[in-house]
């Protein structure tokens, strides 16, 4: 099973990983990586508040599908979970989930691993923080691109 | 008709706004027409072009009437 979803609300990740795990009972490893706003950033401080992701419609839902079909195809999964929010959302809020299932558990793992390299640096979103009530896009980080390029030294 | 232009991330702060109406013509003329530091931005190596949803080259483009073509700054997710 694949579901792949933008969403414009907040979601519970945990009711998500919950119903997830249940849909494949014969999947004996569920990995699950929850992104969340945090409060503070690397770059600028500590006072975020608020984050807004921004996407192309005919561009990002159709590039997570396909990520989400490549995933499919290097490992040996039951299932994969990828959902997305856009908008504005406030420290804590959940950003990403990703969650795959296999039979056994380092082929969750790797892909849960790969999908969340390639969320970052390769699908279409734009990030912008708030902070004392002005608004400034986040550059991509640098680790970022280094994270993707490990996968075209292993694993292809 | 016209030819629609779409700004996403910081090209749209620059831009003034997610959208801007142009005459069709070659890309080369139409970022021309813009303003100098609009124009300097949308035209760096990192910004990629959409047409109508698919992924583009820029040199040699021609914006047709009708065509929706976006500026795609580097992405920044998760």
């Amino acid at each position: 099973m694949i579901e792949v979803r933008l969403i414009e609300q907040a979601f519970d990740a945990g009711d998500a990983i919950r119903d997830f795990a249940a849909a494949h009972p014969q999947s004996g490893g569920v990995v699950s990586f929850l992104g969340q706003v945090r409060a503070d950033s690397s770059q600028q401080g500590d006072d975020v508040e608020a984050l807004e992701l921004q996407h192309y419609a005919p561009l990002t839902l159709p590039g997570m599908e396909a990520l989400a079909r490549d995933v499919l195809g290097r490992w040996a999964l039951d299932g994969l979970l990828i959902w997305h929010r856009v908008g504005e959302m406030a420290p804590g809020d959940p950003i990403v989930l990703v969650a795959a299932a296999s039979r056994h558990r380092r082929d969750a793992f790797a892909a849960a691993d790969f999908a969340m390299d390639h969320l970052k640096s390769e699908s279409w979103f734009w990030k912008r923080e708030k902070r004392a009530g002005q608004w400034a896009w986040v550059e991509p980080r640098e680790q970022d691109y280094a994270d993707l390029a490990r996968w075209g030294q292993i694993g292809n | 008709m016209m030819a629609r232009l779409v700004f996403l991330g910081r090209l749209a702060d620059l831009a003034g706004g997610a959208e801007r109406e142009v005459a069709p013509g070659p890309l080369a003329g139409v970022i021309a027409d813009m303003e100098p530091e609009l124009a300097q931005a949308l035209a760096g190596p990192r910004v990629r072009l959409a047409l109508n949803g698919a992924l583009v080259a820029g040199d040699g483009l021609v914006v047709k009437a009708g065509d929706e073509l976006a500026f795609l700054p580097p992405v920044s997710g998760g």
